[in-house]
């Protein structure tokens, strides 16, 4: 076998550092499935992220086109901002990372995760721009898709939904030709 | 359709299913940009050892419960059209963004700054699509709109057949993940000859 230098050459300390915290992945998706059974036996509503955030946006549209402007949108008027399960789920999950985090002992401020650095440097600019546009793009589009990884790929996919496997077979196939050309002959320090 | 709980305690149980959620998220490592875009360059298999044991595992108790009365379904309609436009938008935008909503959430209390930047950006993202919601509803969401349809329903494959079937493929998948791939290496799946 041939000796794992590459990456590791290149990853940082934090990086090795997070990797040591992890729990086996198959557990972690067993793990998300029975909470996923919790989910619609309980709470009667798919484990999901994106409704709940889009709702949350309305707040953000506030000062721009005031309260009747909100209103009138025919989105937020369809999903309203409310303190609902998918809202309390979204700060949860915030919550729970940040728990797990702090016990693992693993917090440390990122601003260019190494992956990108070895392609892109080490601009913190350059970074932040593509966060931002890869956020406006996820969200516009999981939107239009009517879930994301969560509610479609996960909670839609183990309802055999059409909808859902169409999303997660597509999404995974853009996301592969997204990262064959922005990675593309630039493997920098990797090589 | 009755559940073990009232919905309004059912609302306040979704605050420890998240907690629960966030934990599983970090300790997975999707909450990391490497891993989230190392899995689309074939050179980290964790976002898929995840989601697909998620469905597996998932799906089979989900549909116990739902085959004795304990759950009901509840499947997005199948505006083909919308969702695979979507789906490739979400494409682009995980692989720039290195994270898809959840686990962004998730990064952000990690201490990763770039996913704070994402989450404004999902914020505007969330506004644009609500600005652009009539339009894309009349012109988009129509088009092939086949529905709340299920994989059972268009192929005649029962429930049951269709878990058998994804057990057997997460089988080979995942033993092929295991035996002929390197993590630390980052070597392909398909070149993995080197053991």
């Amino acid at each position: 076998m041939k000796a794992p230098t590459n990456q590791t050459a290149t990853s940082s300390a934090g990086d090795r550092a997070d990797a040591r915290g992890r729990w086996n992945p198959y557990l972690v998706g067993i793990g998300i499935g029975v909470l996923s059974w919790f989910a619609f036996g309980v709470l009667d509503e798919p484990l999901g992220i994106s409704t709940a955030l889009s709702s949350a946006s309305s707040v953000c549209a506030l000062p721009i086109l005031g309260s009747d402007g909100v209103a009138d949108n025919a989105y937020w008027a369809k999903n309203p901002l409310k303190w609902n399960g998918g809202l309390l789920f979204l700060i949860g999950t915030f919550f729970g990372s940040l728990l797990s985090v702090l016990v693992s002992r693993t917090f440390r401020w990122e601003k260019v995760p190494s992956t990108w650095s070895q392609h892109f440097g080490g601009s913190t600019a350059k970074r932040l721009v593509a966060a931002f546009l890869g956020g406006v793009i996820i969200m516009f589009g999981a939107r239009m898709a009517g879930g994301c990884t969560s509610g479609h790929g996960i909670s839609g996919s183990l309802q055999l939904a059409l909808s859902s496997w169409t999303f997660f077979l597509t999404m995974f196939a853009s996301g592969i030709v997204t990262a064959l050309i922005l990675f593309r002959n630039r493997s920098g320090a990797a090589k | 359709m009755t559940f073990p709980v009232s919905a309004e305690t059912a609302r306040w149980l979704a605050i420890p299913m998240g907690i629960l959620f966030g934990v599983l998220l970090h300790r997975g490592g999707v909450a990391n940009y490497n891993v989230i875009v190392n899995q689309f360059r074939f050179k980290d298999f964790t976002v898929l050892k995840i989601m697909f044991t998620a469905i597996i595992v998932g799906g089979i108790g989900v549909l116990l419960l739902k085959s004795t009365g304990h759950a009901q379904y509840h499947i997005k309609p199948a505006n083909m059209l919308g969702v695979a436009l979507g789906a490739a938008l979400f494409g682009v935008g995980m692989v720039l963004y290195g994270y898809c909503p959840g686990t962004g959430v998730a990064a952000m209390a990690t201490g990763s700054l770039h996913a704070v930047v994402g989450f404004l950006g999902m914020l505007v993202g969330g506004v644009l699509y609500a600005l652009s919601f009539a339009w894309v509803e009349a012109h988009i969401q129509k088009v092939a709109a086949l529905g709340k349809v299920r994989l059972p329903d268009i192929t005649g494959v029962p429930d049951w057949g269709w878990f058998v079937i994804l057990t057997a493929i997460a089988g080979v998948v995942f033993w092929l993940i295991e035996t002929r791939f390197t993590p630390d290496g980052g070597t392909p799946i398909l070149t993995g000859n080197n053991r």
